[in-house]
């Protein structure tokens, strides 16, 4: 029986990450290395204007007298920032104008990823994709239909060109470039990413999606979101990830800004599945990602759903600082850590309006010799009376080599709020498991079943047909991991 | 259907089944009575494949073939269905979810497609209502939060979905009331047909009130020692099981 377990675990775990592929394309790379002259390089390369390059070389200047934080429940090896390439993009000469103009082949790799390139309707409903391949977007879709509405989706890049004042009042308002070593980073050399704002009164119809895919070597990436959601508007956004196997580890350092204005409501759901290592743990990305969002007006509501299944090592914390009264935060979390991964995510709710309201659900899968750390901060200001907050926070460990660990701060300055925490550590049971077994159903399928309704919860608020891909993504990260 | 010879068995080095003969024929019930410790459970284990139980010697044939060299789930799909004495939680997985995926593994073994949602759905109804048990349960996830009655009848509900040839039914008498009782018997009975067998397990006889054996064996300390028909139940009842003791004392 056991023996038999440990060939099901060799089977699955030695087999490849679906998504572990490189396209063969030519790409513009610059030199490895980081300094001024880098920074203008690609400042250049975007055809950026002057306060942006500014913005850029401060939070270079920024980043040099920082150092990598060491707090977090990680074993991180040293990163050398000067064998890094901080630019590649896929060769495209003259930036497509349709989409018969984009190179084949990398209408091919967003095939093979599942991502339509293609406005074309999808069973479960219409999704708007931008996809950014390595440094720049390749093509984002419903652009024209959105922009009926008056909604703007678009590259970062473009944001800047055709929206300069929008992305100068907002960027780098939630997350400034001061916040924390990779945000300086980020803020440095970031390349592309997506923006978005719902203007006011608007209700986007469709689900928003950014797609990044890794596909240079060598190379780090760097991605800025902004998302902007005008007074009594909403939105759903969704962004997905994927990178080659590669031996050596890459760097990801986003940041993800989200402004909800008065009435204004934002649901942000990422499934993260980029390259998680092999099993000896060799290889796999370094996913440290800044990711906060201001409930600025009254009434309004952030939601972050995430399911990380992927990266050697990830650091993550989405955030909601609750500044308009009544407003509400979310962060719905399911963290797998299998083979050797690491992570080290949780979230920060900060309680400076009245009335405001945070939930924080954090369920924790920790398989092989995997390390999983939830880390949440819950803040209450003074002057944030009759706040409220509800923290769970569990951990399910499959075998007997992996670590589940909690770290909850609680700071609270309110007399009259209500802060509650739960936590629990739980191990599948091979009872559960035989219970499965003795009904018809496989190991593999019975933990499959039983992670699944352990993560139910958080599942649930994915959008439909994200749900179903991130349930078999959780089936596929952990299939024989109980041994 | 079973043949069971000489099976002995024990868990941590500790033997518990001493040499088990039974052989139990298509259309049968056999009732297994016995003292708390006498290898009762562990005898539905073994049975069920539990493979923290160590095999030490014997054979158990079912079908013609060698059923300890099968792993769980395919006895299971062979036709083999354990009640469980303690009906396990799953939390978050539905009821349904569960149910839905056991039949349609159990389908395709017998190389059948799955069922669509809707002949799923009337099935379902179907054998809740034979029973008696309370709609809502589907919806509600596996075995949490359910009294023990309830995961009692949620184990015959299971049982007259996946309707196996050989049914053992561990102790599914223990903890339930009267009503229940006969509920849980109801639906043994009604899924009863000439080409599938029970074992049923219990401590107490009352049970078999409701399910008449065609054959009662009591085991004690790893062994069968009795085998008789169903008046055996009635006369373990009224003197209760000192008298085998003493009766097996004698004879040595």
């Amino acid at each position: 029986m056991e023996r038999e377990q440990d060939n099901i675990i060799n089977d699955i775990t030695s087999g490849e990450y679906k998504y572990g592929f490189y396209t063969d394309i030519e790409t513009e790379k610059i030199p490895k290395g980081l300094n001024e002259d880098t920074i203008r390089l690609i400042s250049e390369k975007k055809g950026e204007p002057e306060w942006l390059l500014e913005f850029r070389l401060k939070s270079f200047r920024h980043w040099l007298t920082m150092k990598m934080p060491g707090w977090a429940h990680l074993k991180i090896p040293e990163i050398d920032f000067q064998d890094i390439i901080y630019y590649a993009a896929p060769k495209q000469e003259p930036a497509p104008e349709s989409l018969d103009d984009i190179d084949p082949e990398l209408k091919k790799t967003f095939d093979k990823l599942g991502i339509p390139l293609e406005e074309q309707k999808r069973l479960t409903g219409v999704v708007a994709v931008d996809a950014v391949m390595d440094s720049v977007s390749v093509k984002t879709t419903f652009k024209e239909t959105l922009a009926e509405l008056g909604i703007i989706f678009c590259s970062f890049s473009e944001a800047v060109r055709e929206y300069p004042d929008l992305v100068k009042r907002y960027m780098g308002t939630v997350v400034p470039y001061t916040d924390n070593f990779f945000a300086a980073l980020n803020s440095a050399v970031f390349s592309d990413g997506s923006f978005c704002y719902i203007p006011k009164g608007v209700r986007c119809p469709m689900e928003l999606s950014t797609y990044f895919r890794i596909n240079a070597a060598n190379t780090g990436q760097f991605e800025r979101t902004l998302l902007v959601a005008d007074e009594e508007s909403y939105v759903s956004y969704l962004e997905g990830c994927t990178a080659p196997m590669r031996d050596e580890n890459q760097l990801h350092a986003a940041i993800v800004e989200i402004i909800a204005e008065k009435n204004a409501s934002v649901k942000y759901s990422t499934v993260q599945n980029w390259y998680p290592g092999d099993r000896e743990g060799r290889g796999g990305i370094f996913n440290f990602v800044t990711k906060r969002g201001i409930c600025r007006g009254d009434n309004s509501k952030i939601s972050w759903t995430q399911v990380e299944t992927g990266s050697a090592i990830t650091w993550k914390y989405p955030s909601c600082i609750l500044r308009g009264d009544n407003s509400t935060g979310e962060f719905y979390s399911v963290a797998v850590t299998n083979n050797h991964q690491q992570a080290d995510t949780g979230t920060k709710m900060i309680h400076i309006g009245k009335n405001t309201k945070s939930t924080i659900v954090s369920k924790g899968i920790s398989a092989g010799h995997g390390q999983n750390s939830y880390r949440g901060l819950v803040k209450v200001l003074k002057n944030a009376s009759n706040s409220r907050n509800f923290s769970q926070c569990d951990s399910l460990l499959l075998g007997d080599k992996c670590g589940a660990h909690t770290f909850p701060y609680l700071e609270v300055d309110n007399q009259t709020a209500i802060v509650e925490h739960e936590a629990t550590t739980s191990k599948i049971g091979e009872d559960q498991i035989f219970y499965c077994n003795q009904r018809g159903i496989s190991t593999e399928d019975a933990i499959g079943l039983i992670v699944n309704g352990y993560a139910r919860e958080v599942l649930n608020k994915l959008p439909m047909e994200f749900a179903v891909e991130a349930q078999k993504l959780l089936q596929i990260s952990l299939e024989g991991s109980v041994g | 259907m079973l043949s069971i010879k000489n099976l002995e068995a024990g868990i941590n080095g500790k033997m518990i089944l001493k040499g088990i003969n039974l052989e139990i024929k298509a259309g049968e019930i056999h009732a297994i009575m016995g003292p708390n410790g006498s290898g009762k459970s562990t005898l539905a284990a073994v049975l069920a494949g539990r493979d923290f139980i160590e095999i030490s010697g014997g054979t158990v044939t079912y079908m013609g073939n060698d059923l300890l060299q099968m792993a769980p789930e395919d006895r299971s799909k062979e036709g083999i269905f354990l009640g469980f004495q303690y009906p396990v939680e799953i939390p978050g997985v539905s009821m349904v979810n569960f149910i839905k995926t056991a039949v349609n593994e159990h389908r395709k073994h017998r190389g059948l497609a799955p069922l669509s949602a809707s002949d799923f759905l009337k099935l379902m109804q179907e054998k809740k209502e034979l029973v008696e048990i309370d709609s809502k349960l589907a919806n509600r996830s596996v075995n949490e939060g359910f009294s023990g009655g309830e995961k009692k009848k949620n184990e015959i509900f299971q049982m007259a979905m996946l309707e196996p040839k050989l049914a053992i039914l561990d102790e599914t008498d223990s903890g339930l009331d009267i009503d229940a009782l006969r509920i849980v018997a109801n639906g043994v009975n009604r899924l009863r047909k000439p080409d599938n067998a029970s074992i049923v397990i219990t401590h107490y006889q009352r049970l078999l009130d409701y399910i008449i054996p065609d054959v009662v064996h009591v085991l004690y300390d790893g062994r069968i020692v009795k085998t008789a028909g169903k008046e055996l139940a009635l006369e373990l009842e009224e003197k209760g099981y000192d008298w085998i003791k003493q009766e097996l004392y004698n004879h040595n």
